[in-house]
């Protein structure tokens, strides 16, 4: 089970410092919002034809409030779907089977569409890579792109956002912490490092799986 | 998880694992052109059937080839086994062979953790195959129990609270007794209806009720599952006749008219229609017979996702 990957409560021994307020949260949220709506040239009469799918867990909170957004500016509101690819992870053998979330695509699939696929944190790549092979096996979408609320940078994969909220450069060691009121109670994006900072490290993987 | 041989070794966390793993598998596939997924590429799973089945085979067979891993099924006619081998010779062959996972159905109560005590006797160079229990004798049937969970909780919305009725030849029923373990496991209450001849000794020990009448249980159940009569188990008299039979406890209109409104009708199958469940029942809405059958595939996939899609927990 992925219990202690989700905490992201306070720790002793971490230092925590906020990279974005709760107030920054929400403009980030509108100006990723609004860049959709610029790149997608997104028509209100032709909403069904954007879908946002959010990744388990923090995506799918993200890919709604883009949506409600969205649907705000434009008065058309976009498809939008959860999209769990935890049976497409190059990473099952590693570990202790993971626990599955729930799978949502809109009504009429994602053929032909143009799919945005949300999700908090891009770290690896490896997430967005399995979340490909997922769509892929669900539909043809006309064309995919891929949203995040916060870049950490060490991909692993030739794997790029076309939305990024912030850029941030960090160490492996560290983490960052994505907290959405739908699941933490509060918004806020923190960078996490331990008090004995081992920025060698890194053999670990906290935070942020990709 | 490493094996799967009874439900009286499932917690309710780990039974609501596995029912919660089979429903997001079945949403997952739901409306897809493609249903395969990659999980399990490169794991073996053999199925090793010492009896006749359709439904358990063939489910376990699908769940296997949807998840990718290569599915071998060995059927005690046609093997070496018609040759004299011993099971133990049987199953040491497959996990030398590279069996992943070995699904065993077997006439002999206690076939399915016997194989789990040898694996760790046999030396090999990997790891002992996970042994999944498809049918044991009279002893247990898990898959079922879970499939049948699975139905009750997507018809009723929960299965805590519930109060549910397990009726015909108990005696002989792998499927009665896991889904006692399981069933009360996850909060539910279980009486058991059957003539005392058909009834196990110790009985009384079971985490459940015991009843004689059908009729007068019908008006208080959420869920009715008839067990088919297994005249290929009985020798000797366990009761005068067929109709008489039928008259006590066979599921005809009449009765499921005394069931509540919302209540289910599953019957793990095969069904012998006109003995323990009429035709006009078992083809009515209320009956989650094809239900069960379908929801059987995400239960299997589920199992082998949690026994070998991950990394190994330990050794042994």
């Amino acid at each position: 089970m992925a219990s202690s990957w989700r905490a992201r409560g306070d720790q002793p021994g971490v230092v925590s410092t906020e990279l974005l307020s709760a107030a920054d949260v929400a403009r980030t949220i509108a100006r990723i919002a609004h860049q959709i709506i610029e790149k997608t040239s997104f028509e209100p009469s032709n909403a069904a034809d954007v879908v946002l799918l959010g990744l388990p867990t923090r995506g799918v909170p993200l890919a709604r409030r883009l949506a409600a957004a969205i649907a705000e500016f434009t008065g058309g509101a976009p498809g939008v779907g959860i999209l769990d690819a935890t049976l497409y992870r190059d990473d099952l053998r590693r570990r202790p089977a993971r626990s599955l979330e729930p799978t949502a695509l809109p009504d009429g699939g994602v053929d032909d569409r143009l799919v945005v696929l949300v999700d908090d944190v891009l770290f690896s790549g490896r997430t967005v890579r399995a979340a490909l092979d997922a769509l892929r096996d669900h539909g043809r979408p006309r064309a995919v792109q891929l949203a995040v609320l916060v870049d950490r940078g060490h991909r692993e994969l030739p794997i790029r956002a076309d939305y990024v909220g912030k850029n941030v450069p960090t160490a492996r060691a560290e983490q960052i912490a994505v907290l959405l009121t739908e699941v933490d109670g509060r918004d806020a994006v923190l960078l996490r490092r331990p008090q004995e900072a081992d920025r060698q490290g890194g053999t670990g993987r906290p935070g942020g799986t990709g | 998880m490493r094996h799967l041989i009874s439900t009286a070794d499932l917690d309710a966390i780990s039974a609501n694992l596995l029912l919660d793993t089979a429903e997001r598998l079945k949403q997952a596939l739901l409306g897809r052109e493609v249903r395969k997924l990659p999980t399990l590429r490169g794991r073996t799973v053999v199925t090793l059937f010492y009896e006749d089945s359709t439904r358990t085979r063939v489910s376990f067979e699908i769940a296997g080839k949807w998840m990718s891993a290569d599915v071998i099924n060995v059927s005690a006619r046609g093997s070496s086994v018609a040759k004299g081998e011993s099971l133990r010779d049987t199953a040491a062959t497959l996990a030398a062979a590279g069996a992943d996972c070995v699904i065993i159905r077997h006439p002999a109560s206690g076939a399915a953790q016997r194989l789990v005590d040898w694996g760790g006797s046999i030396n090999l160079a990997q790891r002992a195959p996970s042994v999944v229990n498809a049918g044991d004798g009279i002893h247990e049937h898990p898959t079922q129990a879970l499939l049948d969970a699975a139905t009750l909780r997507e018809r009723l919305g929960s299965i805590a609270g519930r109060r549910i009725g397990i009726v015909g030849d108990v005696l002989h029923s792998r499927v009665a007794r896991s889904n006692v373990f399981l069933l009360t496991t996850l909060g539910a209450e279980v009486v058991l209806i059957a003539p005392p001849t058909l009834l196990p000794v110790g009985v009384a020990d079971w985490p459940c009720q015991v009843g004689h009448h059908l009729d007068a249980e019908l008006a208080g159940l959420d869920a009715v599952m008839m067990l088919r009569v297994q005249a290929e188990r009985m020798r000797g008299g366990f009761f005068p006749s067929a109709r008489e039979y039928s008259i006590g406890y066979a599921l005809t209109q009449r009765r499921l008219d005394m069931l509540p409104e919302h209540a289910v009708v599953l019957h793990p199958g095969p069904m012998v229609r006109g003995m323990e469940i009429a035709s006009l029942v078992a083809d009515s809405p209320r009956s989650a017979v094809l239900e069960q059958v379908r929801n059987g595939v995400h239960v299997r996939m589920a199992v082998l996702y949690h026994l070998l899609a991950g990394a190994p927990e330990d050794r042994g």
